[in-house]
């Protein structure tokens, strides 16, 4: 059982703070600050233990969730449940942000009262808060420059029509009662993490995709929706690889309220969704993408006058020619010492930049069209260089994100709201993968 | 947290909730309400307003209701006087017609703590268990649990208890797990609710009404109902064989924790669950929040200590991501290592290999350990590895490396060679002094095998004038000694002098008396020396040749999803402490007495297993047996054996206990402190022959034992098999 419940911006400000039981003093939260600001990079975080009071704690919008407890409760548990009451935050306030939890403070305390008493857990779905709460969301109205300058992310070009913008889906989902009441929309991402290991020759050593199906929904009242996966989808490892249209994934699990009948045959996943953010279902691919990777590097590293390192990268993206790489940055390590760097890149939207604290380079393009190869070269001054100081660089680590597109193939074929369902709903369904972890050595 | 300027602001705060004319506006008054209760979450002590927002809480607004509740709820204990004013308005709110406002006001009064609150609360907690409106009936269920929490001491209300239990079969599911936490908190001195046969159906039936919080709580709950025969007990399994691959990881696991507790006697089920529960184990391992993550990590390695094959087929998983915080990437390196076989070292290495360069030098280090820990069995392919990383000239991996090879050397004999040859070649030295210190000690050891080894050492005795650390010196000291012994032409001068310094310049005691020490040693004679200096060149204990066990699952089930497991042994200690100290119902007073009739016949029969485990240090030792009661105390009815305290301490290791220290042979009171790991318990103990207070045992061994958590037998099983192999050593020694 819990015993408190506090957030903390990352500055240790106390946002919120809920006693359930009264058997730890108020000062733990002080306590809890002291302890984790002191950690040093090797100590896990956590779990952390204080006389016989132990906090749990998960880090999401860059403030710290914490629940403290003196029983041995299980761990999976307190950090679902933490990442919870982050992802309700977010549901109810629109975004999650030191500002919008200082914002809506009251709103967080009366979602808290419902979702806990005496720190057992009693609910903590939206169809059943939704009958509680009773504070409306203050959602930060003016969208900063960054948020407009954002609106690409999920389709740069067609910005007119078919794609809505990124930001559409981060509004409180209460404000339906307000102004925002003729909005009735229905948000379906399929997202996907990637995580590669490319060996030194471009051979493929890991792949790996963690992918899930997310609804956000906006829709005042519930009804049975049917996404339509691609039919010819196929589960497990077992099944024939002979035919190489088949999309594959080698484990999924649903959500429990999705309904599975029509699942078998036709890939057809029925759901009522409830209002806010749900992951209806999660699914995990291994080893077999049916894909080339997103990138391909061809480096090379030599060594030019007595103190000086080039670095020659090459950089194609595999990606078919409709799609585009956003936010693509690098990031080569370099050996250490280095002092400065000078570069040669081929296009003025693209920036690097030499981090002698970090020992690496940052090589950062905006945009990266599918098909497309850039190169950039690097002259990496090093003093007291010596030849073993050229296996420092590598592996190259990479992060993206890719627009409309699944690296798994997963496709939503269509997505079909009950006839009963009043007044026009906007359906969107939305794609992006993201680098979890792209690694090419050298 | 102290605020400049707190007083004023509370005393404008006062007259403006005061003040008739905001109190006319609705929004105003609210918004004053709403500044209140955010200056009480910032840490301002508000509570001189609490008459002023009593007087709020009479009003309908529904959200103004619940700050001030909020507010009422913190300061209650501090202003009781005034928070009894307060009662009447919640009393009539427990009576509206509006079922959230009924389970508002009486969740709201029952969290008042103050004495004397629980007549007040009685009567509406009673109304509640009846309310129609499920809301009312769930909060009123906790209500009776705040109820007791208020008077611990006070005796149980049978009433309650009784309608507690009836409303397990209450329509909505809330209910029911609630009345099931109510119960564990009511009844907790009688321990905790019974899960008897119909309960446990009853539970069982409705888990899939339930939410997944639910789920998991039920699921712990039912992990106390032992099932009366095996037919049963398969019918349990197969209805919760679902929960195994629930889409939320805490249900998952949980499932598994029951079925390895429930199953402990059936391992080809335990196996079948494990193997169904690494997907979602996998799953939560390469999740999107990173606590969520590590919880997985720690898990799988628990999982892997019985079963060390059921993730070797996606070590890839665990391969670390760039962005990953140390600890993760920590954790997932130590996965690595037990995973690896023919199939996947080379690309284990490779992936090893590219950590060894990470910006972070602990990352760095911790990846040559690995590769060390992996050269234990792959020797060759990991040495080309560490000899390829000292190119790389960076003082960190230079140190980290030489320290690995210590340690092969240590545990792997056979790589002796390759690894002097390796050391011979590496000209730069590492800069810290632990690196000295690991160099120093392989000179030392593997003297005669490394060419250079007194050159290297001449450098450092060169340098003995700006060497701080005094380690250093020490371990420079014994290695010149060492080396002596071996190659004695090359270093009596080195040695003569490195003794002269130490003993006429030196201000370190430690070192000074360490080299006076030798100094007299080598009076005695170079065999003499010989005697006292040289040890053992490797482990002899033998365990990199037995391999690493595979542990009984029932070994680690116990802590299997707490939190123990994520925070390390320490706090698995101190939640021992903790819940022995929470659970009166251990009485000491019975536990003292080893009583055999406490003892069921099912304890008996089990045999009794003992377990090294992860080493404890003295200091946690010492700590612990200061802390702990004697629980046990017996004659062995055999003297201590006669033979050399190396083949004692062998032997004890022999059937997994662990010593810690003993007193020289021909003292009069001869002691010696062990220690072991049985099925969930540290069992610590102490033999002592030759005690005062203990007449007519004068040759014979007196044991006492001290345990954490209690666990009679495990001590009875840990006294025999001590009894057995002091018979034994005895018998063999005569």
């Amino acid at each position: 059982m819990i015993s408190q419940i506090f957030i903390l911006s990352s500055k240790g400000d106390h946002l919120i703070y809920k006693d359930f039981r009264g058997e730890a003093s108020k000062d733990s939260i002080n306590v809890f600050y002291e302890m984790v600001t002191a950690l040093s990079g090797d100590q896990t975080p956590v779990v952390m233990s204080h006389k016989d009071l132990h906090f749990i704690h998960v880090r999401q919008g860059g403030l710290y969730w914490v629940a403290s407890t003196k029983t041995n409760p299980s761990p999976f548990t307190i950090i679902e449940f933490l990442n919870r009451l982050a992802a309700l935050t977010k549901d109810y306030c629109g975004s999650l942000s030191e500002k919008s939890v200082r914002m809506n403070f009251a709103l967080i305390y009366e979602l808290l009262d419902e979702m806990v008493d005496f720190g057992y857990i009693q609910t903590t779905s939206t169809d059943i808060l939704k009958n509680f709460i009773q504070t409306e969301a203050v959602s930060s109205k003016p969208f900063s420059l960054f948020d407009l300058s954002n609106v690409g992310l999920f389709g740069a070009e067609t910005q007119q029509s078919k794609v809505a913008p990124s930001v559409a889906a981060s509004r409180p989902i209460m404000s339906s009662r307000g102004e925002q009441s003729g909005k009735n929309e229905i948000f379906v991402d399929v997202i996907e993490r990637l995580s590669v290991v490319i060996g030194s020759k471009g051979v493929l050593m890991k792949s790996d995709i963690q992918g899930e199906i997310r609804i956000k929904c906006f829709l005042p009242t519930s009804s049975e929706m049917r996404i339509g996966l691609n039919e010819e989808l196929s589960i497990g490892k077992s099944q024939q690889k002979g035919y190489s249209s088949a999309v594959r994934v080698d484990e999924c699990r649903f959500h429990q309220a999705v309904k599975l009948d029509e699942f078998d045959t036709f890939r057809i996943l029925k759901v009522c969704p409830s209002q806010g953010e749900q992951t209806v279902m999660q699914y995990q691919l291994c080893d077999e993408l049916p894909c080339a990777p997103p990138f391909q590097l061809f480096p090379s590293v030599q060594k030019d006058y007595v103190n000086r390192v080039l670095i020659f990268l090459k950089l194609r993206c595999d990606l078919p020619p409709k799609s585009t790489a956003l936010n693509v940055s690098i990031t080569v390590p370099v050996p250490k010492g280095s002092v400065s760097m000078s570069q040669e890149l081929s296009s003025p939207d693209q920036t690097a930049e030499l981090q002698p604290k970090n020992k690496a380079l940052l090589w950062e393009i905006p945009r990266f069209p599918g098909g497309a190869q850039l190169s950039a070269l690097f002259k990496v001054d090093v003093p007291g260089l010596s030849s073993a100081s050229l296996l420092e660089v590598g592996p190259v680590s990479m992060s993206f994100e890719l627009a409309k597109q699944t690296c798994s193939g997963l496709q939503i074929r269509f997505l079909r709201l009950a006839p009963t369902q009043t007044g026009l709903s906007q359906r969107w369904v939305r794609y992006v993968t993201h680098s979890d972890s792209y690694t090419i050595r050298i | 947290m102290p605020y400049f300027g707190s007083e004023e602001t509370v005393k404008e705060l006062k007259r403006a909730l005061s003040n008739p004319n905001v109190q006319a506006d609705r929004l105003r008054y609210k918004n004053y309400i709403t500044k209140v209760i955010r200056y009480m979450t910032q840490g301002l002590d508000v509570s001189a307003l609490f008459m002023d927002m009593v007087k709020a809480s009479a009003k309908v607004d529904i959200v103004q209701k619940k700050l001030v509740y909020l507010y009422m709820c913190t300061y209650a204990s501090d202003k009781p006087d005034l928070a009894l004013l307060a009662i009447n308005t919640f009393r009539k709110d427990c009576a509206d017609p509006n079922p959230m406002v009924r389970g508002l006001a009486l969740r709201n009064m029952c969290n008042f703590r103050m004495p004397g609150m629980t007549e007040y609360i009685e009567q509406p907690i009673v109304a509640g268990l009846r309310d129609k409106a499920s809301y009312v009936r769930r909060v009123a269920v906790l209500g009776c649990a705040k109820m007791h929490s208020l008077q611990p001491n006070t005796e149980i209300d049978g009433i309650i208890v009784n309608e507690l239990y009836a409303l397990l079969r209450d329509p909505d599911p809330v209910v029911v797990v609630n009345c099931l936490r109510a119960l564990e908190e009511i009844l907790k001195d009688e321990g905790g609710v019974v899960i008897n046969k119909p309960i446990a159906h009853h539970l069982l039936n409705r888990m899939k009404d339930l939410d997944s919080w639910a789920q998991s709580e039920v699921l712990t709950f039912l992990l106390r109902y032992h099932p009366r025969s095996d037919d049963e007990l398969f019918d349990v399994l197969s209805l919760l064989h679902a929960f195994l691959q629930s889409a939320h990881a805490h249900v998952a696991v949980a499932t598994l924790r029951l079925f390895l507790h429930l199953a402990s006697a059936h391992p080809a089920v335990q196996a079948d669950a494990l193997l169904c529960t690494s997907a979602p184990l996998l799953a939560t391992c390469g999740a999107a929040s990173r606590e969520l993550r590590f919880t997985g990590l720690c898990h799988v390695q628990q999982v892997m200590r019985s079963q060390p094959g059921l993730f070797g087929t996606h070590y890839k998983c665990f391969f670390c991501g760039y962005s990953e915080p140390t600890y993760i990437k920590f954790r997932k390196m130590e996965i690595l290592v037990e995973l690896v076989n023919d199939e996947n070292v080379a690309l284990v290495l490779e992936e090893l290999r590219s950590y060894c360069t990470d910006v972070s030098p602990e990352l760095a280090q911790a990846a040559i350990a690995a590769i060390g820990r992996i050269a234990r069995t792959y020797s060759e392919k990991c040495l080309d590895i560490l000899t390829g990383l000292l190119a790389l000239k960076q003082d960190h991996i230079t140190s980290a490396v030489i320290q690995t090879f210590r340690d092969l050397v240590w545990f792997c004999p056979q790589s002796t060679a390759a690894v002097c040859q390796t050391v011979e070649a590496c000209v730069d030295s590492p800069q810290d002094s632990e690196g000295k210190q690991t160099l120093l000690w392989l000179l030392g050891e593997h003297g005669e095998q490394i060419s250079s080894a007194p050159y290297v050492m001449e450098g450092y005795i060169d340098g003995l004038k700006t060497e701080l650390s005094s380690a250093v010196k020490m371990e420079l000291l014994t290695t010149a000694v060492k080396t002596f012994l071996c190659r004695p032409a090359e270093t009596q001068d080195m040695l003569g002098r490195l003794l002269h310094y130490c003993i006429e310049e030196e201000s370190d005691v430690c070192v000074r008396d360490r080299a006076l020490l030798y100094y007299r040693l080598l009076q005695r004679g170079v065999e003499e020396t010989r005697k006292v200096v040289t040890g053992p060149k490797s482990d002899p204990s033998m365990s990199v040749l037995t391999g690493r066990q595979e542990e009984p699952i029932s070994q680690w089930a116990s802590t299997f999803n707490t939190l123990g497991l994520l925070s390390g042994r320490d706090l698995c200690l101190q939640t021992a402490v903790i819940s022995a100290a929470d659970q009166p119902s251990n009485s000491t007073g019975k536990e003292l007495l080893p009583d055999v009739t406490l003892s069921s016949p099912n304890d008996t029969e089990e045999e009794i297993s003992l377990s090294l485990g992860p080493p404890l240090s003295h200091e946690t030792f010492e700590k612990m047996w200061l802390d702990l009661e004697i629980l046990h105390r017996q004659t062995l009815g055999s003297p201590r054996p006669r033979t050399a305290p190396d083949t004692l301490q062998a032997a004890l290791q022999l059937v997994k206990i662990q010593t810690l220290a003993f007193t020289p042979g021909d003292t009069v009171l001869w002691k010696a402190y062990i220690y072991t790991r049985s099925t969930g318990t540290l069992i610590l103990a102490e033999l002592l022959q030759g005690d005062p207070q203990a007449p007519g045992s004068d040759e014979s061994l007196v044991v006492s034992v001290k345990q954490q958590p209690v666990n009679q037998h495990a001590i009875r099983g840990f006294a025999s098999i001590l009894k057995s192999v002091l018979q034994t050593l005895n018998v063999d020694s005569s």
